[in-house]
């Protein structure tokens, strides 16, 4: 075979241990210079993105792909460790790699006069590693492995300002709320290979049957995952450790964030794929019971969200209520599409909640950016004490309005494009569902409206007549996620059709996923 | 291409910004019938405020905190409710967890 | 009823893990409290890889006259024990240096004092 072969064929390992390989290499590497560390981190990031391109160009026209570890093919006991790459998984790899680079071109001046960097770097990249290995992993064991990495390395990364108190606080309840669930997870993990001696996904898809401690096991699984992608009321420990943390980092945790939430949808619609519409509770089928209790976790999550955002004095807490709202959007449209399974308008609502993971992710990542431009730039946290700030940081402000904008839902822009798609399937499962969802849209604007007029508007203050603007890599990074979410916004069908259509067809088609492997032996 | 189907509406972003561009050009064109026959920089131009003196920013600056004042007073009982269940506790936080448990595992007939 | 001894182990040590760290104030019972949860998790998955009189899955040093492999214990769930120790250490270790860096800035190890992100 070519060269091109042989490397679609190991890229599924490869992606993760390109990260993985690059961040042994940065303590070494940062004893020489600076600049070459940093160097060295972006050109890491775009080598995987390179093989997420090739992979993906390859998953998307072939269907899903394995990779097994340490054997050429799986035979009996198939307890081989296995990477599978259906076009679901595709697509949230696009979205970590898209994060990484992302926050990395921001990190190299925003951190430029903090000390420990070569520390940073490492567990940036680590977390990168964990991520795209949480989002590959055909393989439940190996699923807690990588959520276990992710968490130990977010808890290190949040506490980076050690001087201040209140990031030790916020890495101390993250490391007790994640260990605690990654506990239950292992626990649910030993009840299945307790009944069905097999871990991975497709083996236990394949065989499940809707016993009692598989209920339980259900139940641990999507608390637990819902627990870590902040779903009310289990989102206490989100603003503590997204608003305490340095915004490159915290694009970052967005992106485990949504690797749970990946989670869920996995184990809903591939693990219990095949019991879901069968099993029985309460005279209803199970996936009924599962997406209105989703449904109805997602809208107190809005509401709940949306409310306690208004009244935060500290930014970046604020932004990090609105990710609980869009968490919920993202809940809302997946306990839709769980709830009428089989209808018309489920497909709509698994579209619309996959574009909005990718909408969200990039918007509430811009806004992030933006009050890290402004926390560098005037060192206040507080928005009590900015003000009249576009008058020196014009850039700035610019890309807070596309922020705005693009997080409350506003056309021409990438938000009104998924929430489009959310309201309109919603609205056929039950209506006031979707009137809640536009209500809380609204007020979400008004939050922003608030932040914009704080912080922007308003005269100035002796003590900021000389605030510079923001230095250029951060710009460039603003200007990088303003850029896409202006393309997204403005073509949305290019963007559904490549990535998001193959990936809700991926996900609702089990059956493909389970004769992967087992039709593989 | 450009258009975005939903099962029961569609989308086109592109047709919204010819409409909204050409609604512009209107408000434009209805602008150019006003008048434009003032003095710039003299206090034409300045805020009246009943012939007070105009504050120093520190003093006119409404803080963030006190916008939507009307909204949260009128939400109080919501507002106290809510800020008293984020108490900041991590056992709190372990404690909403193993209650959403508790009643999930008794919706779904385990207990 | 005695092979069920070890399970009952388990659902014990995961509940007073959980009320040490849903009742108790001090950050290091509540770090403990972890650390019981963690060993019970252990407990368990040691436990259902156990079969009736089996010996340890090692192929070269059978007692004679075993039948293999069903006389063995399950290997994989030893496999996966070993791997939950050692991440329980590196958390353990880390929840630690976060407890000894609150106690250097706070001076206190209540948890009720510490807490300056609420609402």
């Amino acid at each position: 075979m070519t060269v091109l072969d042989l490397l679609i064929e190991h890229a599924p390992a490869l992606i993760v241990a390109i990260p993985l390989f690059g961040a042994f290499l940065m303590p070494l590497v940062s004893r020489v210079n600076e600049k070459l560390r940093n160097i060295l981190a972006l050109s890491i990031i775009c080598l995987t993105g390179f093989f997420i391109w090739l992979l993906a160009t390859d998953v998307l026209a072939r269907g899903p792909r394995l990779y097994i570890f340490g054997a050429k093919n799986l035979a009996s006991p198939m307890v081989r460790i296995l990477f599978e790459v259906d076009s679901m998984s595709i697509f949230m790899i696009t979205i970590t790699v898209i994060l990484a680079f992302i926050a990395l071109v921001y990190s190299w001046s925003f951190m430029k006069e903090h000390d420990g960097l070569d520390k940073y770097y490492t567990l940036v990249l680590l977390l990168i590693a964990s991520t795209l290995g949480m989002e590959l992993t055909g393989d439940v064991f190996n699923f807690f492995v990588f959520l276990e990495i992710s968490c130990i390395v977010s808890c290190a990364l949040i506490a980076f300002f050690i001087s201040e108190g209140e990031a030790l606080e916020a890495a101390f309840k993250y490391i007790v709320v994640s260990s605690i669930g990654a506990l239950f997870i292992l626990f649910a993990i030993g009840l299945l290979y307790a009944q069905y001696d097999a871990l991975n996904i497709a083996t236990l898809a394949q065989v499940l049957k809707y016993t009692f401690l598989d209920k339980i096991v259900l139940v641990l699984l999507v608390v637990v995952l819902g627990m870590k992608a902040g779903l009310v009321p289990m989102h206490m420990w989100l603003p503590d450790s997204y608003g305490r943390a340095p915004p490159s980092v915290t694009l970052i945790i967005i992106g485990a964030t949504l690797a749970s939430f990946y989670g869920v949808l996995r184990v809903i619609f591939t693990l219990y794929g095949n019991v879901l519409s069968n099993a029985m509770r309460f005279a209803l089928p199970v996936n009924v019971l599962v997406g209105w209790i989703l449904i109805a976790l997602a809208i107190i999550s809005i509401i709940v969200g949306v409310i306690m955002a208004l009244v935060q004095t500290d930014l970046m807490r604020l932004i990090a209520f609105a990710a609980v709202a869009e968490v919920g959007y993202m809940f809302l449209a997946i306990g839709t599409s769980i709830a009428a399974l089989g209808s018309p308008y489920a497909t709509t609502a698994l579209q619309g909640g996959l574009l909005h993971l990718l909408n969200d992710a990039l918007d509430i990542g811009l806004l992030f950016l933006v009050a890290g431009a402004l926390y560098y730039a005037t060192k206040k946290r507080l928005l009590d004490d900015i003000s009249g700030l576009a008058r020196n940081m014009k850039y700035t402000t610019v890309f807070f309005i596309i922020g705005l904008l693009a997080v409350a839902g506003m056309p021409p822009l990438n938000g009104f494009a998924s929430k489009f798609l959310i309201y309109e399937s919603v609205y056929q499962l039950n209506p006031i569902l979707s009137i809640v969802a536009i209500l809380c849209s609204i007020l979400m604007l008004a939050i922003f409206v608030k932040v914009f007029y704080a912080a922007f508007l308003g005269p100035e203050l002796p003590g900021f007549k000389d605030v510079k603007e923001a230095p250029r890599s951060m710009l460039l990074a603003m200007g990088l996620v303003a850029g896409l979410a202006i393309f997204i916004g403005l073509f949305p069908n290019i963007v559904i059709d490549t990535l998001v259509k193959p990936a809700a067809d991926a996900l609702v088609n089990h059956a493909q996923y389970i004769s992967t492997v087992i039709g593989g032996i | 291409m450009f258009t975005l189907e939903s099962g029961s509406g569609f989308w086109n972003p592109l047709l919204w910004i010819l409409i909204v561009f050409i609604a512009f050009l209107l408000l434009y064109g209805i602008r150019g019938f006003g008048r434009n026959t003032y003095k710039k920089d003299t206090e034409q131009t300045k805020a009246f405020l009943s012939g007070n003196k105009e504050p120093s920013p520190d003093e006119m600056h409404v803080k963030a905190s006190n916008l939507y004042w009307g909204f949260t007073t009128s939400l109080n009982n919501v507002y106290t409710a809510l800020r008293k269940m984020h108490t900041g506790n991590t056992s709190d936080y372990v404690l909403w967890f193993v209650i959403i448990l508790a009643v999930l595992f008794l919706v779904f007939g385990v207990m | 009823m005695i092979e069920y001894i070890p399970f009952i182990a388990v659902v014990g040590m995961i509940f007073i893990g959980l009320y040490a760290v849903l009742f108790r104030r001090n950050l290091i019972k509540i770090v403990i409290g972890i650390s019981v949860i963690e060993s019970g998790v252990n407990l368990f998955l040691i436990t259902l890889g156990y079969r009736d009189s089996g010996v340890a899955p090692i192929y070269t040093s059978l007692p004679a006259g075993t039948p293999s492999p069903q006389g063995m214990v399950l290997p994989v769930p030893q496999a996966l024990t070993l791997t939950s120790i050692v991440i329980g250490v590196a958390v353990l270790a880390l929840m630690l240096s976060l407890v000894m860096h609150i106690y250097r800035k706070y001076g206190t190890l209540d948890i009720r004092k510490i807490r300056r992100l609420k609402e």
